[in-house]
């Protein structure tokens, strides 16, 4: 079992991509913190979550996410994901996350920033 | 002369009418001396009664003990004190300071300082009588308030909502409160215990018992489930510290909701009755009260209660209300209007106003009246069977909600739930697991989460059970996610958001030393997929 989601963080076209693997729960906490200083530290044009390596998100998870939002929508960073499966976009529209959080079906879409959504 | 000194007049006051009294005084100094008590049925009484005025106590020749005393005293002269022809007290005075014996002036005056004074002597003792009594209505009060503070605290704040069941209870203590509870008790497996008692005596020694009684018969009745077991280990724990004269009856029995199984234990109570379609039936059960003695046993009997049947437990205010000639309401009326009447909540309702009718509209209640009835639901027939699918416990460890959400995946796999609708159970289940391990077991890993799953024709259902140690830390308020982006939330606090938005139905259910959390899934529901 996964306890926490080692990331890695990526660079494209200007836009910070925040590859997320495992289970997003408290585990997780620490290394989202690490990965969220290293995708904003060279002022990137926007934040791209990648769930696409994820299993088990959790409320949690969930909690800091919206952490993740908070200090995005602090600097007017925004803020997008892909890679989500069915039923946690579903948890993201349900909780409204993806009202704040653009959910795009591939990476290219999501780095390129074509999907609606709003961003706090 | 002596006089009525400050001594003998307390002496006079402070007694009871029918204690009669004697004070001496010694003349020469005016000293005073020891009192002489006059015995009841010293004849010295009578005689005092009926003299008219002062006597001339060494003339006096009587077999009386108190006439001993008072000649030893040198007490010459016994002024009868009497007030409506009731003696009330005696004025003794010693030999004159002259030495000379009492003229006849001497005894006029002093018969007119009786008829004086007697009537105030009679006030002032009435008044003391009254005050007296006042403050012993007033401590009566107090003590009748204590009992009824206790009961109400040991009766149930409310009543559990059974799926195909309506529960419903009544209680009014008399004035004098007397020693009738009842309880409701959730317990494992969805089973609920009803109990019924009354405890002998009133007032606060009967409340005290009736409260130890709810409390050890609550903690066997989770442990045990057995109804006549359960009466067998009170009766054990309460014999050795009853009061003496005292004991408790009491009717124990636990229904199985989804059957209408129904299996009872009697300690002496009255004979609850089941409306039925062929009429009242008797639940009877044999064994003795608790607390009479210890080692005794209790027959244990059952019935399955059908749609519509409706059973009736009762306290003896009911069958014992008399009327104006003293005739009781009686238990054949009862059973009578059991069979008579709907069930459910209209029974107790009908038969209060059965007897009200027959005590008469300004009797005062004798005694406390506690009727509790619960009935099956005519719509609730044959509630298909479940099964256990699994039953497990995850040791209360950070990350172990993942252990019951993949078990509980296990377990339900052969229900063919829709992909969608299995990912929002296990969903909910891990939230659960959650909540309990961190809010009811405080992350102890030596207190486990149970989890059981239940499946039915239609559902499925999965009870994840915790200690219940801690209220739960999720804030009542529904997550917003604009608040918590604005700071005015935490960004915590989305699990019972999260549970109540995935399954079909959640609920709690407490008892006194767990907490559960039943997540219900509809099998064949919409898939949003």
């Amino acid at each position: 079992m996964t306890t926490e989601a080692p990331t890695a963080v990526r660079h494209r076209d200007g836009v910070a991509v925040i590859d997320l693997v495992g289970d997003v729960n408290a585990g997780a906490e620490e290394s989202l913190e690490l990965a969220w200083a290293a995708a904003t530290a060279e002022r990137p044009d926007a934040v791209v979550l990648n769930f696409g390596a994820t299993g088990y998100i959790n409320s949690t998870g969930i909690a800091l996410i919206v952490g993740l939002l908070a200090k995005a929508r602090a600097r007017g960073l925004p803020i997008r994901a892909f890679g989500l499966s069915p039923h946690y976009r579903e948890i993201f529209e349900i909780t409204r996350l993806a009202d704040f959080l653009a959910i795009n079906p591939d990476e290219d879409t999501a780095v390129h920033g074509t999907e609606g959504g709003r961003h706090g | 002369m002596t006089t009525l000194t400050g001594s003998l007049r307390r002496r006079f006051l402070g007694r009871p009418a029918a204690t009669r009294t004697a004070e001496l005084a010694k003349a020469p100094q005016g000293e005073h001396t020891a009192a002489v008590d006059i015995a009841p049925n010293d004849p010295l009484l009578a005689y005092l009664q009926s003299a008219k005025g002062p006597v001339d106590v060494q003339a006096l020749q009587l077999d009386s003990p108190a006439l001993v005393a008072l000649k030893a005293a040198d007490v010459k002269l016994a002024v009868p004190l009497v007030s409506q022809g009731e003696l009330i007290g005696v004025l003794n005075l010693g030999p004159r300071r002259s030495e000379q014996e009492y003229s006849t002036d001497d005894r006029r005056l002093l018969d007119n300082l009786a008829a004086q004074a007697a009537p105030a002597l009679r006030v002032g003792q009435l008044v003391r009588q009254q005050e007296a009594e006042a403050r012993t209505r007033e401590r009566f009060e107090q003590e009748l308030e204590v009992a009824r503070l206790i009961q109400q605290n040991f009766l149930p704040k409310e009543l559990p909502e059974l799926t195909g069941w309506h529960v419903a209870a009544y209680y009014q203590p008399a004035r004098e409160v007397g020693g009738d509870f009842y309880d409701v008790i959730p317990l494992p497996d969805g089973q609920v215990g009803f109990v019924i008692g009354d405890v002998t005596d009133k007032g606060v020694p009967a409340a005290l018992v009736m409260a130890a009684t709810r409390s050890v018969l609550r903690a066997f009745a989770q442990r045990l489930i057995d109804p006549g077991a359960v009466l067998e280990q009170v009766n054990d724990h309460l014999s050795p510290d009853m009061p003496e004269k005292m004991f408790v009856t009491c009717f124990y029995g636990v229904l199985e909701p989804r059957t209408g199984r129904f299996r009872f234990a009697n300690a002496g109570h009255d004979v609850p009755y089941v409306k039925t379609v062929d009429g009242s039936v008797e639940l009877r059960a044999r064994g003795m009260p608790l607390g009479l003695m210890p080692g005794m046993s209790y027959e244990e009997k059952e019935m399955d209660l059908s749609p519509g049947d409706s059973v009736l437990l009762h306290s003896d205010g009911i069958v014992e209300a008399h009327n104006a000639r003293r005739e009781m309401f009686g238990f054949p009326r009862l059973k009578e209007a059991v069979a008579r009447y709907p069930g459910g909540a209209d029974v107790i309702d009908r038969v209060l106003a059965d007897v009200h009718s027959h005590t008469g509209p300004d009797a005062e209640q004798e005694d406390d009246i506690t009727m509790v009835t619960f009935q099956r639901s005519a719509a609730a027939a044959n509630q298909p069977p479940e099964d256990l699918l699994a039953e497990f416990e995850v040791a209360s460890v950070e990350g172990n909600e993942r252990l019951a959400l993949e078990r509980v995946g296990l377990a339900v796999a052969p229900l063919k739930l829709s992909p969608a609708r299995l990912e929002r159970l296990k969903t909910a289940v891990a939230e659960a697991t959650m909540n309990a391990m961190e809010h009811g077991n405080s992350y102890r890993a030596d207190q486990p989460v149970c989890v059981r799953v239940l499946a039915g024709p239609e559902l499925v259902r999965v009870q994840i059970s915790d200690r219940g140690e801690a209220p739960p830390a999720e804030p009542a308020e529904v997550p917003d996610i604009e608040a918590k982006l604005a700071g005015l939330q935490r960004p915590r606090g989305w699990g019972l958001f999260l549970i109540k938005n995935m399954v079909d139905e959640s609920r709690e259910i407490n008892d006194d030393d767990r907490h559960t959390l039943e997540l219900t899934m509809r099998l064949g529901g919409d898939d949003d997929d």
